[in-house]
């Protein structure tokens, strides 16, 4: 596999456009294009800055550089029968760990294992004056300083240009199996909360038209005592059923009408807004392909403490779970941080709103 | 940074008091002398500082309102929770404000399905886990204070426990905070929601040791009692065979609920102190806790027995029932105390390495304290490479405190060299401002202040504290230089 360091030219290149106060679009291989928009601006690619700086499975821990393909982390781990346990979507191919971080992206197991920021043990990056950082590190536990490592993750790149990513990885478990149990919506919803507050193995929980998926993780005997408690009928090929849902290759993404993410406290009974829905996250997030108009949507998230964002509207720019929809008590905060890290204003600039 | 007030601590009080009577109650201010002695150090007594004076809001209105009072007349402001910090972060200001939020102390709600609690800063950590008990639920981080510290304490510390290899730090158990900025704004972050739009704010502030803001209430994750914890102890007679034990339990793919180890020294202070039945004769011991559903429990104790046999454990032992299993745990939660026994005064430090180096570090902490004439007994969490050196002293002794400071610098450059950090759960407060310089580049340094200016433009939220000045560094002598110049070559060295 190459293995290449450019993190120099990088940061010359940051530097160079933040004397000339030259906006950059950094990207990877554009998997999460559609997620985020079109970003403006002078190409950074960070593609070329790729490999695995070290792996050690009884450390628990990989570090990697952003432009490395996740594809590839996920292989080294396997082969020692570990995993990323936030389960990220890749969305293509040639998912790079930097866009992974960047974006925040978890997948089903994240109410139950946590989301990627709960994995992140530690950055490289470079700010927008084209410094090259280092926080966090290589070990669980840290708290010297102010955790700027977990900030970056979901920033966006509109703080920095991630350059290497230390992750917590975990033993994948002995044994899974997936459940599926045909309720509706209300109960379902009742029953992934209920059971989230036993002591199970739970490790994912998707609902769509009137069926109930979940997912048991551990011990084999665990799997299966659990298994006896719930009932439930066991789907085949549970492993392509997570990954099909985490990837966004589902029937129900099919369609032409816009789609919405509602991320509510996961026990809140079913939206009355009109279109399709597909839950997971045990509730806490929801899509939503719908013509309802955007205001209806948004108050709808709003009021049950929740809020919403378009993703990959069919015609042009999306808008991810960024700056666009905060409170405005955050704006100033938001504002204040991006000039402590980037006072030119080059990274990602059609990010910030 | 940009105090201009030039109170001395009376004058403080003559020109704040009123200003403060307007909107709080007598019993909410504390000015005399001997009221003020209690809180002039937190569960660090080595740093003492008489605070200007007391404030203890009832609400959060009153706590907005003081900040708003302070930040007009640039006072600066000290939080403080429950006291029991081990780092100096509530050492206060002799001119400014000791804010204590020990009277916000409400439980707002426990939300059994969502599988949340929604409390003020005030409340202890333990409280939250006991009154979500009758619906099967607890709060996991659990430090070793936690009858007595608050959960605001442990939101600016980002305060661990055994727990946190399998069940996360702060950080990873917190939904929601609503907090006061350094002018009195209240600001809402997360909620019940698994994300919340913009950046994560929340793991900002979460560890911040009260430099960005004032928390006021916090939302936290429940989550479902195990249906079985049982507990392992293990004698060695080698501490690098018990490394290595750690480390092959982790390789097998098991995560225990808590792996704590001890040396020689405070086995033996732990025994004595609390007759636990530890075996005094073992170089180190490992306890090593499993939980989880039956049957996962049964499967892994079988399995971690054989690797800790494989590894060279003299001796297994699995507790049989609960009360050996909170025997076993009673010499390792009673250690702090029980070494504390063999001298007038001991020193916690609080470094984190990767695990792999665990022996080695060992063997150089013991090199040191040879060297230094100090005894030094070690208490850590094995599994997310934690350590807890005690260095034992005596204050009355000149020069004693000192040289023990010295040791403890060193302690934690050591970690520094192993890849690790200076401080894994306790915070930089005062106590490791020094040793940031060696842990991070000057660079680093500047961009954390410029994340301070961002919340606190006029630096007074707990002014000195968690992030050195770089002149501060210079003087330390460990100013890092990338590229034989400095990062900021046109920076005011304040």
């Amino acid at each position: 596999m190459n293995n290449t360091d450019i993190s120099i030219t990088l940061a010359e290149t940051v530097r160079e456009a933040a004397e000339r106060n030259k906006p950059l679009a950094i990207h990877g291989n554009g998997t999460k294009r559609f997620f985020i928009g079109d970003l403006g601006g002078e190409p950074l690619d960070v593609t070329g800055h790729r490999g695995i700086v070290s792996y050690e499975p009884t450390e628990l821990v990989v570090s990697a550089r952003a432009g490395t393909p996740l594809a590839e982390i996920e292989a080294r781990l396997a082969e020692h029968n570990q995993m990323l346990a936030f389960e990220p979507p890749h969305f293509g191919a040639d998912a790079t760990l930097g866009g992974t971080i960047a974006c925040g992206l978890s997948g089903p197991r994240r109410p139950y294992a946590g989301a990627a920021r709960d994995h992140v043990l530690g950055v490289k990056m470079i700010n927008g004056c084209g410094e090259i950082l280092a926080f966090g590190g290589q070990v669980m536990k840290n708290v010297a300083g102010y955790d700027l490592s977990r900030l970056m993750v979901g920033a966006l790149g509109t703080l920095g240009v991630l350059l290497e990513v230390s992750l917590k990885v975990l033993p994948k478990p002995a044994s899974e199996i997936t459940l599926m149990f045909e309720l509706p919506a209300d109960r379902a919803i009742v029953a992934m909360n209920t059971w989230a507050g036993r002591p199970l193995p739970l490790s994912a929980a998707s609902h769509s038209g009137d069926t109930l998926a979940i997912r048991l993780s551990g011990a084999a005997q665990a799997v299966q005592a659990a298994h006896a408690k719930l009932g439930g009928e066991v789907v085949e090929k549970g492993e392509e059923f997570w990954r099909e849902l985490r990837e966004h290759r589902r029937g129900f993404f099919r369609d032409d009408a816009p789609l919405w993410r509602l991320s509510v406290p996961p026990a809140v009974p079913p939206l009355k807004l009109p279109g399709k829905w597909l839950i997971d996250w045990g509730g806490g997030q929801r899509w939503i392909k719908t013509q309802a108009p955007a205001a209806e949507i948004h108050d709808a998230a709003e009021q049950v403490g929740g809020h919403a964002a378009m993703v990959g509207a069919a015609e042009g720019r999306g808008t991810g779970p960024g700056p666009a929809a905060l409170a405005p008590e955050l704006v100033p905060l938001h504002r204040n941080l991006k000039q402590a890290f980037d006072p030119h204003a080059i990274l990602n600039r059609a990010m910030v709103s | 940074m940009n105090v201009v007030h030039s109170f001395t601590p009376a004058g403080l009080r003559e020109f704040l008091v009123p200003k403060l009577r307007a909107f709080l109650p007598a019993a909410a201010l504390l000015t005399a002398d001997e009221e003020l002695r209690p809180y002039e150090c937190d569960g660090l007594s080595a740093y003492r500082r008489v605070p200007g004076l007391v404030v203890m809001p009832e609400t959060v209105e009153q706590v907005a309102q003081t900040l708003k009072l302070c930040a007009h007349h640039r006072v600066p402001v000290v939080a403080r929770g429950a006291g029991t910090g081990l780092s100096g972060g509530a050492l206060p200001h002799s001119e400014g404000v000791l804010l204590s939020l020990a009277r916000l102390n409400r439980i707002m709600e426990i939300d059994v399905l969502n599988c949340t609690a929604t409390v003020e800063p005030g409340v202890r950590n333990l409280a939250i886990s006991e009154a979500a008990a009758p619906h099967g639920l607890y709060y996991a981080p659990d430090p070793s204070s936690q009858i007595a510290c608050s959960i605001g304490g442990n939101v600016a510390e980002n305060a661990g426990g055994v727990h946190c290899l399998k069940y996360g730090l702060t950080v990873h158990n917190v939904l929601g905070l609503k907090f006061l900025t350094s002018d009195g704004e209240l600001i809402r972050l997360g909620g019940k929601t698994l994300d919340a739009p913009g950046y994560d704010l929340l793991a900002l502030l979460t560890g911040s040791e009260g430099m960005l803001g004032v928390i006021v209430e916090i939302t936290v994750k429940l989550l479902p009692r195990p249906e079985r914890a049982q507990v392992m102890l293990a004698a060695f007679d080698d501490l690098e065979n018990a490394g290595g034990a750690v480390a092959a339990i982790i390789a097998a793919g098991i995560i225990p609920a808590g792996l704590e180890m001890m040396d020689r020294l405070a086995i033996r202070a732990a025994e004595d102190f609390v007759h636990a039945g530890y075996p005094v004769g073992a170089a180190a011991i490992l306890l090593c806790e499993l939980d989880g559903t039956n049957e996962e429990v049964s499967d892994g104790i079988l399995r971690v027995r054989e690797l800790l046999l494989e590894h060279g454990a003299t001796e297994v032992r699995t507790a049989r029932d609960e009360a050996e299993r909170l025997k076993m745990w009673a010499g390792r939660k009673a250690a702090f105390p029980a070494v504390g026994r063999l001298a007038p005064d001991y020193y916690c430090m609080d470094g984190t390495i990767p695990r792999k180096h665990l022996a080695g570090v060992l063997a150089q902490i013991s090199a040191l304290s040879r060297e230094y004439g100090l005894p030094v007994a070690n208490v850590f969490h094995a599994g997310d490479g934690n350590l807890h050196p005690l260095i034992l002293y005596d204050a009355n002794k000149p020069g004693d405190l000192t040289r023990t400071e010295e040791l403890g610098g060193k302690i934690l450059e050591l970690c520094i060299a192993a890849g690790g950090t200076i401080t894994g759960e306790h915070g930089v407060g005062v106590e490791k401002i020094d040793q940031m310089c060696a842990q991070f580049g000057s660079a680093e340094l500047a961009q954390f202040h410029a994340v301070k200016r961002a919340f606190d433009p006029h630096g007074l939220l707990n002014p000195g504290k968690a992030v050195p000045t770089l002149a501060r560094c210079a003087e330390f002598g460990r100013m890092h230089v990338h590229g034989g110049k400095l990062a900021f070559p046109g920076i005011e060295r304040f």
